[in-house]
């Protein structure tokens, strides 16, 4: 394989990582703190289509970015209220959320299926960007790539190293005693489920702006349920969601890959990767089920009703 | 002001009203959206949701889209009542179209009525194998059923793809990615030749009473009824749950395969890449506002096959967007899930703390 193939994989691998980070670190607040959201995809839809739209009609793509998580966050407020202010099934709540998006955004983005849009440009970063093959692998992206691993970092430090992480653990291993020491955990949870719908609105603008351009119907293609299987699959731990992601970034490419060997794959046949790579995530979790139950959140899935 | 207070037991009432709660919710909802929009919202809410039905010939085409979304939710049916939440029911209808369509390929020059009998068999028996598929990584690995069966979704979908740009695709078909037309003595027979209508809609109705009687009188019925409401008294009863999912699975995936099969050799006659306005999907809905019960499902059915229409109805007269089938669909199951609270919970009207003292 000659050095530029590999150099455009890597790079190829963190732009398709860049997504589920987005969505599976938004869904790990979430889920740390007891809510499991299974909206990702509808809320990613909704974030993509409108980011879409707004860059269409503005021409403004930071306006776009904007307005993309703010959309996401309105949905995740939708979700919100229903499993955490009513106390709705969470499972329930969420795959209708997804039903809702995809419904929604098909019918918003019906008038911009098929227009192109030259999406937000790459940055060169000043001299290291000039440096021999990590200069084009790491060092020319666009910024969201660059704010994803921003996000990253701070994710990973407020659950290091902070009170605000301690507390959002708290409510999610126990509720009860978190409310005892004066939590508000409906609270907690709120700020986690809008912190979680503000991220997957960035990956869908990161969708529809940067890494295809345009809005066509369903175009998050499952990656809102992948990620879902990442949380799960990186045990809640913020580093190795970062890890999964790129893991799960490489199989998709894969096609990239064969094109520097003999073998002739069809398209659709290679599309299938990343949901093959899943199912094979969740069999060899399964391997080890004591492990994943012990560093899931105690009270995920459960909703919290105080006592009056 | 207005809170919710704890019933002291859940209200059987509600539970019937909510749907209708719902829909009406829907109703309002899609009333403002058409103002919203510029359209008089009495004509559009018309054009959307009665104008199809004004002919027998639209009554026909609701049977045509009643069929597929009664048979993928009575499987469903069994799945949720056992409390395992496939999402696979599109995924199974796809593989029952793939399956169907292939061995209907090989039959392009039959002209016994009797190809049928395998063209339906290798839809049915595909899309169980698929439902299967989902069964085994349950039972066998313990993964996810809801997470698993959306990634066979996907990858059902990405075969079906394939097959029609590949092995499947006609070759005097100018490279379109379409089948052969399939032999005539391949094709459901219909009612009337006026009409889409075919016999599949017999087999749903038919197969909704099967898996009714069978829920409602049979051994493994109750069973399942068992699991799913308490998991732990049917471990203690002794019942095999890894059958039963199995069971519950294997049945949803045959149910929905037909439904796919049906597809290809009725309406369309030939596999082509756009089978199903996601059937699969909508009949989740369905499932949810029937209550699980026959004639609610029934009912629910003949609603969504309506949002489908009210769609292409108002995609044509009012030229508005076709996806708002998704959105009142979406709508819909939303405004259920917030009314059926009021199955457990009531309203009440509360002076302010202050005004109480």
């Amino acid at each position: 394989m000659e050095l530029e193939l590999i150099i455009n994989i890597m790079y190829a691998t963190l732009k398709t990582g860049t997504p589920l980070i987005l969505i599976a670190l938004g869904e790990m607040v979430c889920e740390k703190s007891g809510v499991l959201n299974l909206g990702q995809e509808g809320m990613l839809l909704v974030g993509a289509v409108t980011g879409f739209i707004v860059a269409a009609v503005t021409d403004n793509y930071f306006f776009a970015v904007f307005c993309a998580i703010f959309a996401g966050m309105l949905m995740s407020l939708l979700f919100g209220y229903l499993s955490i202010t009513l106390a709705a099934n969470q499972v329930a709540t969420g795959l209708a959320l997804t039903i809702f998006g995809a419904g929604l955004s098909a019918f918003l983005g019906a008038n911009y299926v098929g227009i192109g849009l030259e999406g937000i440009s790459t940055i060169h970063i000043p001299f290291l960007s000039d440096l021999p093959v990590i200069g084009k692998v790491l060092f020319q992206h666009d910024p969201l790539v660059y704010l994803t691993l921003v996000l990253f970092a701070v994710i990973y430090w407020v659950f290091k190293a902070t009170r605000v992480g301690l507390k959002i653990r708290a409510v999610g291993e126990n509720p009860e005693a978190a409310n005892a020491i004066g939590i508000n955990v409906h609270q907690v949870r709120f700020m986690a489920v809008l912190f979680g719908g503000a991220m997957t609105g960035l990956a869908g603008a990161y969708l529809s702006l940067v890494y295809t351009p345009m809005w066509s119907d369903g175009m998050s293609a499952g990656r809102g349920w992948i990620a879902l299987a990442l949380v799960v699959f990186a045990s809640w731990k913020a580093e190795r969601i970062l890890l999964g992601a790129y893991l799960f970034g490489f199989a998709s490419i894969m096609h990239l890959v064969l094109q520097g060997t003999r073998f002739e794959v069809p398209p659709n046949i290679m599309a299938m990767l990343p949901y093959v790579a899943t199912i094979i995530v969740l069999v060899w979790l399964s391997s080890d089920a004591v492990k994943t139950k012990m560093s899931a959140p105690k009270s995920i899935g459960q909703p919290y009703r105080p006592m009056i | 002001m207005l809170k919710l207070e704890k019933r002291q037991s859940d209200s059987r009432v509600m539970g019937y009203l909510s749907p209708l709660i719902a829909l009406i919710a829907t109703l309002i909802c899609g009333a403002m959206l058409f103002a919203f929009l510029g359209h008089d919202p009495l004509e559009a809410l018309y054009t959307f949701f009665l104008a199809p039905l004004q002919d027998t010939y639209g009554w026909t085409e609701l049977g045509v889209k009643v069929g597929p979304l009664l048979l993928c939710a009575m499987g469903l049916t069994l799945c949720y009542r056992a409390k395992i939440w496939n999402i696979g029911a599109e995924g199974q209808f796809l593989m029952g179209a793939l399956g169907g369509s292939w061995m209907a390929l090989q039959f392009l020059g039959a002209e016994s009525r009797w190809v049928l009998v395998p063209i339906l068999l290798a839809g049915t028996i595909s899309g169980m194998l698929w439902g299967g598929l989902a069964a085994w990584l349950k039972t066998r690995f313990n993964a996810n059923e809801i997470l698993t069966t959306i990634m066979l979704n996907y990858i059902a979908l990405n075969a079906l793809l394939w097959a029609v740009h590949g092995p499947l695709k006609d070759p005097a078909g100018f490279n379109f990615p379409e089948s052969a037309m399939f032999a005539d003595a391949a094709i459901l027979p219909l009612f009337s030749e006026d009409y889409r209508l075919n016999v599949s809609i017999l087999f749903a109705l038919f197969f909704m009473v099967v898996i009714w009687t069978l829920m409602a009188r049979s051994w493994i019925g109750y069973q399942i009824q068992v699991m799913g409401e308490d998991a732990k008294a049917a471990q203690y009863a002794g019942f095999n749950g890894k059958a039963l999912t199995w069971f519950a699975l294997l049945t949803c995936g045959a149910l929905a395969g037909f439904a796919g099969v049906a597809e290809v050799t009725g309406p369309i006659g030939q596999l082509v890449p756009q089978l199903s306005p996601g059937y699969g999907y909508a009949a989740i809905i369905v499932v949810f506002l029937g209550r699980m019960q026959p004639v609610g499902i029934l009912l629910a059915s003949m609603l969504l096959a309506l949002t489908f229409m009210g769609g292409e109805m108002i995609q044509i007269e009012m030229s508005l967007p076709k996806s708002l089938t998704g959105l009142f669909q979406g709508m819909l199951l939303f405004f259920l899930l917030a009314a059926d609270l009021l199955i457990s919970y009531r309203i009440v009207i509360k002076k302010s703390a202050v005004a109480q003292a």
